[in-house]
């Protein structure tokens, strides 16, 4: 195991879930309640010191128990290393901690993964859609169970046999 | 009797004691304004709700999502190939870096080694973006604030690498030249002869842009000290790129998770100190003699040598062949029609294009198209910083600040 999984790991036994290294990157699983505190130690603690946040995305996983997973990818200025951090919530409840107290910038990039997929962020000062327009009530587009070409209003149009003259 | 009653209206006058005035009573209240979205500064479609007291600039909140066309939902349905033109539409001034960053992103997935040659003609090519780029960002920014004629020098050597990669690929902005595991085609002597020629004409130019604008005392006004961000603030937005580097934060991908032929090139990555809109003026100015560097170290030392890896699972066949050989042929139409199977797994591969960092987060699950395509889009996070950045200002530097990101609401809506 990479020696930052191993020291998430040694710091909060109970929140950590599992790790890999894959192609370089390092990814670590871990509760959703476990989230916060192990941000705020990938943040502060000087040992690891990940200031910039990346970005932040979300998975679809229609099959799974717990469909959605979170992903925040964090980068470290000062060392030049970068950690991936994920999170599975389940549809019935997914809300997980939002981390704009941490970093400002995920402000913005809840907000995305939210209007694309559902998932909200408890603790997030603005949580809007961003990207489709705010009376938008057609669903979240990048879940897996949204058809491609839309759906809502677009499903009624009836079609033409030939061009009326 | 009209002028009469326009002088009520400004001196309240008690009707009890009509000899007295009082002081002139002025409404004030916050002023909502709607900038955009049909702003010429707004470089695109974006609207900015500013909350405004007086002139100065209180909360501003944008309104994204005009350009939204679904990109990450195309791209779970297209394959890898297939998702290439539509990097090109991210940020449209600047296809070649969007196609770059994505085929990276795909080649780390599949652990794909690409030859060196390729390498060279990938950084030449990037670099020749970065400098239309850099080029795009100066003119937009000194014509939204109020400089003219700088938009037509740049333009003007801007058409030449347009014209440039004309000839390189058959189009001007949406280009798709790169392709998975190398590039579609190689420099013609024509093209490197063009190149060498513009590399000699080019540095003098570049110091033309700066004597128009660091003479101009309208351009210093309005771009130094606005839109400053402190190092800590810059960081913690997530920038990337000049507008992070002008605040003295030494980050450049091209440097520390080197990739493409950087690391075999010199060059050096200038740092702002103020955090302003002017710092970040200097920075792209300086990186275009540093473009220019990187390019020419990269044609000397590039040597002959294939331009796509040899994996013909993934990779397609030259040309030439596709033409001639049957093997080939079927080989073209197979990575077309059904595409090639990605190993399953979860990559995230950042690139430093001009704007900042785009990157893509690819999950696969084995299929020939990538199950789950997120693009960290620089356009979107610097979005995010708008309204701390442009807290206390005058409503004139909006604009001013929209343009210190180098915004592209293609790529920031995706």
């Amino acid at each position: 195991m990479h020696q930052l999984a191993q020291q998430i790991q040694d710091e909060f036994p109970a929140g950590f879930v599992g790790a890999t290294e894959w192609r370089g990157d390092v990814a670590v699983t871990v509760t959703r309640d476990a989230l916060h505190s192990i941000a705020e130690f990938l943040r502060n603690e000087p040992g690891m010191d990940f200031d910039y946040i990346v970005h932040v995305s979300s998975v679809d996983w229609p099959d799974d128990e717990k469909r959605f997973e979170v992903v925040w990818e964090f980068y470290s200025i000062r060392k030049r290393r970068r950690i991936r951090l994920k999170t599975r919530v389940p549809e019935s409840d997914c809300i997980v901690d939002s981390l704009t107290d941490l970093w400002r910038g995920a402000d913005f990039m809840e907000r995305e993964v939210y209007d694309m997929m559902g998932i909200r962020f408890r603790n997030h000062p603005d949580l809007r859609r961003i990207l489709m327009p705010d009376d938008y009530t057609e669903g979240y587009p990048l879940r897996k169970d949204f058809p491609l070409r839309g759906k809502g209003w677009r499903d009624t149009f009836e079609f033409l046999d030939e061009v009326p003259q | 009797m009209a002028f009469e009653d326009q002088r009520t209206t400004v001196y309240k006058v008690d009707p009890e004691h009509p000899e007295s005035k009082t002081l002139p009573t002025l409404r004030t209240e916050e002023l909502l304004l709607n900038m955009g979205p049909q702003h010429p500064s707004t470089h695109g479609v974006l609207k900015v709700i500013l909350e405004l007291e007086g002139e100065r600039l209180v909360k501003s909140t944008p309104v994204m999502g005009y350009l939204h066309r679904g990109v990450e939902k195309l791209a779970e349905d297209s394959t890898y190939h297939q998702f290439i033109p539509h990097t090109d539409r991210l940020d449209y001034v600047c296809a070649m870096y969007n196609n770059f960053a994505y085929c990276r992103a795909v080649e780390k997935l599949l652990d794909l080694k690409v030859p060196d040659r390729a390498e060279y003609l990938r950084t030449i090519v990037a670099e020749v973006q970065r400098i239309i780029g850099h080029q795009f960002w100066v003119s937009a920014q000194a014509l939204d604030i109020g400089a003219m004629t700088i938009f037509f020098y740049c333009f003007r050597d801007r058409e030449i690498l347009l014209d440039w990669f004309d000839e390189l690929c058959g189009a001007r902005l949406t280009t798709s030249w790169y392709r998975i595991g190398g590039v579609e085609r190689d420099l013609t002597p024509s093209l490197i002869e063009k190149l060498k020629a513009f590399l000699d004409y080019f540095p003098p130019k570049i110091d033309e842009y700066q004597v128009f604008l660091e003479k101009n005392r309208i351009w210093l006004g309005r771009t130094k000290g606005v839109a400053v961000i402190s190092a800590e603030d810059a960081i913690s937005f997530g920038l990337s790129g000049p507008t992070l580097r002008g605040s003295g934060v030494d980050y450049d991908l091209r440097k520390y998770e080197p990739y493409g032929a950087y690391p075999k090139c010199e060059f050096s990555v200038p740092v702002g100190k103020n955090g302003d809109t002017y710092d970040r003026y200097w920075i792209r100015m300086m990186e275009l003699y540093e473009s220019v560097k990187i390019i020419r170290q990269c044609l000397e030392q590039m040597e002959e040598g294939p331009i796509m890896a040899d994996v013909p699972s993934v990779t397609l066949p030259p040309k030439q062949r596709v033409f001639t050989n049957l093997e080939a042929m079927i080989q073209q139409f197979k990575l077309f029609s059904e595409g090639f199977k990605a190993p399953p797994g979860e990559i995230y591969c950042g690139t430093e294009a001009h704007k900042g960092e785009l990157g893509f987060h690819i999950v696969s699950t084995g299929g020939s198209k990538p199950y789950r395509l997120k693009i960290r889009a620089p356009s979107f996070i610097h979005m995010g910083a708008f309204d701390h950045m442009a807290r206390g200002y005058m409503i004139s530097d909006a604009c001013t600040i929209f343009g210190t990101y180098d915004i592209v609401m293609g790529e920031c809506d995706r």
